[in-house]
């Protein structure tokens, strides 16, 4: 039996503890905001949060959260930086189908969290594990920077 | 009667219902169809369905002025989308044209996808309820527009007879309804049930406003209806669908088309641990593959119970090319004469003895959607009734297509429409084929004795190999010049399947051999080549293919834009010179072209990156009434490393609705434009398709994202679409800038690793 926190709930698994995070979330806890896009961390839609780290949920196992608190984009809002970023995604209109952005993010509340002033190519290098086929790119890319200013 | 309808009719036809039954639901099946959304799928930020509209407070019936619009007694303004929101921003501005004539605030407008109902949802363009083609804005803005004046002037009726003061002397603006004489004001919801007594006025009677008495329409004041659920991870697709009782498929898949199942060892799938059962899905020739389904309780269960299937396939009647034989092939082709599909003067005369002539054979791949939603649909079949959970694009064809699989008439089979997470074309299935695989499977659960709802899920790799791509072509293009550089002839000789072919769509979009969109954007070419010559091979394949964002423009832009500057650098003269004397009575094209150039400093010298080989390009192509043109500027070093820097692009669709959707479109257009030129391409080894997963069909990141301008040319035109015109021109204008940093063509698509060469 694997024992985890999820958004702060504790919860507890007695399947396969190889089950990748994802579906924990998704089908066990019900919490759909976290994606599934590629199944093997090229796509970033399920990005998380385990301790505070950014992580794709497609390839964590349920048993390497065993007693880690695990984040997702339905309780971001409860934390400074998430609302900064979800405030400024909404203000800069940057989703279009929005299927990849509870993961884009859970990535820029990572980069925001350890690097309050992040540059272009801070942004580069954070987000580039997370796809959108839409290419909202250029407002991803503006709304990280709004929210850096927010925050200031 | 258009396309989608007269199919819909036929299918009706062949099959045991009649479209009268589909189209004959009553208003009060309406609304208890809207009031299934209890269920807990909705769309809006503020009158979230689930929560408010659907639930009026106090008992009291929404004012239902018409089948675009719901008013609550709680001040909820619902608007009924008839169109899919996959990314466009067609809920927003669907919202924004009801919204503007209703006069109501924008902050009480909630969007709720309307059901499958060809009577009152058809889009007239494409003639059934259906979104695609970037017609969404060009068919509902009088449509929409109409149903909110209508709305008001019954609110302002009910006003008007409980003040006692002439309907003339009022006032709606924000959501308010004035009378400013008596200082009386009111809510919509004060009024919804008194307007809903009201008469419905005569669609004469019902003026509309002067665009320059526009608050909304052409402003900055409707941001996105959809950003909220999509920021806090509450935006329902048809992946989160989750109903009481559900089973999840996910598919093994025959690995290649027109193969069948031979054998299947169930045994280590049925031993995985929460397995529920195994079930053998009959491919459909043409349209679905063979697949072996394993149903379970959860999505990880179901996959491990794929996985551990042992499935011997029958390959004899499969597809089993390689990549290599099909550009052989198609090149061979493209070398020889083929059916005529437009004629301009005489091109041959043309061609016969120019000052400079120039031939070229151009190479397209074959390439995937994948939208980042992967193919999946949700199916609750019972007895009398089917329902489908989807981000449903084609909703009268597929309501059609999933009665005849499953045995019930049209009007059994009621589609909820979801958030749809990405379809760039591939959710519109001109065969519905993952709609027929969907009910197909819940079929057959059925006959199984599994009487549960079953959500099939693809995984990446089975939405990538499931085929329906953008066809391969190929382009032989022979252009001559006089020695004044003018174009003496152009002919364009293809090759590649059609989309049209073996689909319901074929009697309509094929005439005498040539379906249009294989050859349009060149067989119907504003430029003014005097003698013009297009000939089309439509190659037979059993692969499926469709439309992919901006359908024959993908190919025919890229074809046509770097010919002609090719052909400008032949002449000796800067390519927007050039295009400008081809292009003298095309005022649209040209506003674009000149708009382009002036924003992007055309002629003046790029700024130096050391190190690197700079360039600029420019492509202007017309789709979908559209007009764009994009200057890119792009930097290239030793090793042949390309980066788009920056692009600028000039756009004008008509009357702007919401300008920052517009800006919006271009950008994504652009990015996803750029992903296929740069790096995407689905080969087949032996009929297998060898790409699986976006390792090895790369999609864009951000960090090779250029910087992006969008400048959108004042208009008072009828708006036409958004959603695909961003997407061919990037293409040629990245090409037209590596030429000019580097002095190379690249002809065949993708550009991969060509630079380095």
């Amino acid at each position: 039996m694997t024992e985890l926190s999820i958004n702060g709930v504790n919860k507890t698994h007695d399947g396969d503890p190889a089950m990748p995070l994802l579906w924990f979330i998704r089908d066990e806890v019900g919490l759909t905001g976290t994606k599934f896009g590629c199944g093997v961390a090229q796509c970033g839609a399920c990005t998380v949060h385990l301790d505070g780290n950014a992580v794709r949920a497609c390839v964590t196992p349920v048993a390497a959260a065993a007693g880690k608190n695990v984040v997702t984009i339905e309780n971001a809002i409860t934390d400074k930086v998430g609302a900064a970023v979800q405030a400024s995604w909404r203000k800069l209109d940057v989703v279009q189908c929005g299927y990849c952005q509870s993961g884009q993010m859970m990535s820029a509340v990572a980069l925001l969290t350890r690097n309050k002033t992040p540059n272009d190519a801070d942004i580069d290098a954070a987000m580039s594990g997370n796809v959108c086929r839409c290419a909202t790119y250029v407002r991803i890319r503006a709304a990280i920077h709004d929210a850096a200013k927010a925050l200031a | 009667m258009g396309i989608l309808n007269r199919i819909a009719g036929q299918t009706a036809n062949a099959g045991d219902a009649t479209t009268g039954a589909l189209i004959n639901v009553s208003r009060r099946n309406f609304l208890q169809t809207t009031g299934g959304l209890a269920l807990g799928i909705c769309f809006g930020p503020v009158a979230c369905s689930t929560e408010k509209a659907a639930v009026p407070a106090a008992d009291i019936a929404p004012f239902v002025p018409n089948a675009f619009l719901r008013i609550g007694a709680d001040n909820s303004v619902t608007v009924i989308a008839k169109f899919l929101e996959m990314g466009q921003g067609t809920f927003t501005g669907l919202a924004t044209l009801a919204a503007e004539e209703l006069d109501a605030d924008w902050a009480q407008v909630a969007v709720e996808a309307a059901p499958a109902d060809a009577k009152k949802y058809t889009n007239a363009l494409l003639g059934g309820q259906g979104t695609g083609g970037s017609t969404a804005m060009a068919d509902s803005y009088l449509q929409m527009r109409t149903a909110g004046a209508s709305a008001r002037a019954m609110l302002v009726a009910a006003a008007a007879e409980q003040w006692k003061v002439p309907a003339g002397e009022i006032t709606v603006a924000k959501g308010v309804i004035r009378h400013a004489a008596s200082g009386k004001e009111a809510s919509f919801g004060q009024f919804a049930d008194a307007a809903a007594k009201q008469p419905v006025p005569a669609p004469e009677t019902i003026k509309l406003k002067d665009p320059k008495d526009f608050t909304l329409i052409g402003t900055t004041a409707t941001p996105r209806k959809d950003s909220q659920g999509k920021t806090d991870g509450s935006a329902m697709f048809t992946q989160d669908v989750k109903l009481p009782n559900m089973l999840v498929a996910v598919l093994a898949h025959a690995p290649k088309w027109g193969a069948t199942i031979k054998s299947v060892d169930e045994t280590a799938a049925r031993a995985v641990a929460g397995v529920v059962d195994v079930v053998k899905v009959d491919g459909v020739p043409g349209t679905t593959r063979a697949a072996v389904a394993v149903l379970a309780r959860n999505t990880w269960v179901a996959k491990q119970g794929r996985d551990a299937l042992v499935i011997e396939w029958d390959e004899s009647a499969a597809f089993a090319k390689s990549s290599n034989e099909i550009s052989k092939e198609f090149k061979a082709l493209a070398a020889k004469p083929g059916k005529v599909a437009a004629t301009r003067g005489d091109a041959s005369a043309g061609l016969k003895k120019p000052a400079k002539a120039i031939e070229a054979v151009y190479e397209f791949p074959y390439l995937s959607h994948a939208p980042m939603e992967p193919l999946n649909c949700v199916v609750d079949l019972k007895a009398d009734s089917c329902t489908i959970w989807n981000g449903e694009q084609f909703h009268t064809i597929d309501q059609m297509v999933a009665a005849g699989v499953v045995g019930l008439k049209p009007e059994q089979v009621t589609i909820k429409q979801v958030y749809a997470g990405g379809s760039f074309g591939r959710r519109a299935s001109s065969k519905s084929d993952f709609i027929v695989e969907a009910t197909t499977l819940a079929k057959a659960a059925r006959a199984k004795g599994i009487d549960a709802p079953i959500k099939m899920i693809w995984m990446r790799e089975d939405d990538m190999r499931g085929g329906y791509y953008r066809p391969a072509f190929v382009h032989a293009i022979k252009a001559g010049l006089d020695a004044e550089g003018r174009i003496t002839g152009w002919q364009s000789r293809l090759a590649g399947q059609s989309i049209a072919k073996g689909t319901p769509l074929e009697q309509y979009m094929i005439h005498d051999g040539i379906d249009h969109t294989s050859v349009e954007g060149i067989s119907d070419t504003r430029y003014a080549f005097e003698h013009l010559q297009v000939e089309l091979h439509s190659v037979d394949y059993p692969l499926p293919v469709l439309w992919w964002r901006s359908v024959g423009h993908t190919h025919s832009a890229y074809a046509m834009e770097t010919m002609i500057d090719e052909l400008a650098h032949a002449a000796g003269k800067d390519p927007i010179a050039f295009r400008r004397t081809l292009l003298e009575k095309q005022p649209r094209h040209l506003k674009v072209l000149e708009l382009a150039a002036e924003k992007s400093g055309w002629g003046t010298p790029l700024p130096e990156i050391a190190g690197k080989k700079r360039g600029r390009g420019i492509a202007v192509h017309e789709s979908f009434n559209t007009f764009v043109a994009e200057v890119a500027e792009v930097s290239i070093d030793a090793s042949g490393q390309l980066k788009v820097d920056r692009v600028v692009c000039a756009v004008d669709c008509g009357l702007a609705i919401n300008p920052d959707v517009i800006k919006a479109q271009m950008e994504g257009g652009i990015g996803f434009g750029l992903a296929a030129i740069l790096k995407s391409e689905i080969t087949f080894d032996k009929g297998a398709v060898v790409q699986g997963n976006f390792g090895d069909y790369p999609p864009l990141r951000i960090n090779e994202m250029p910087a992006i301008e969008v400048h959108i040319v004042p208009s008072a035109e009828k708006p036409s679409g958004v959603g695909e015109p961003g997407t061919p021109v990037i293409g040629p204008a990245v090409a037209n800038a590596v030429f000019a940093a580097l002095g190379k063509r690249i002809r065949k698509l993708p550009f991969g690793d060509q630079l380095s060469a």
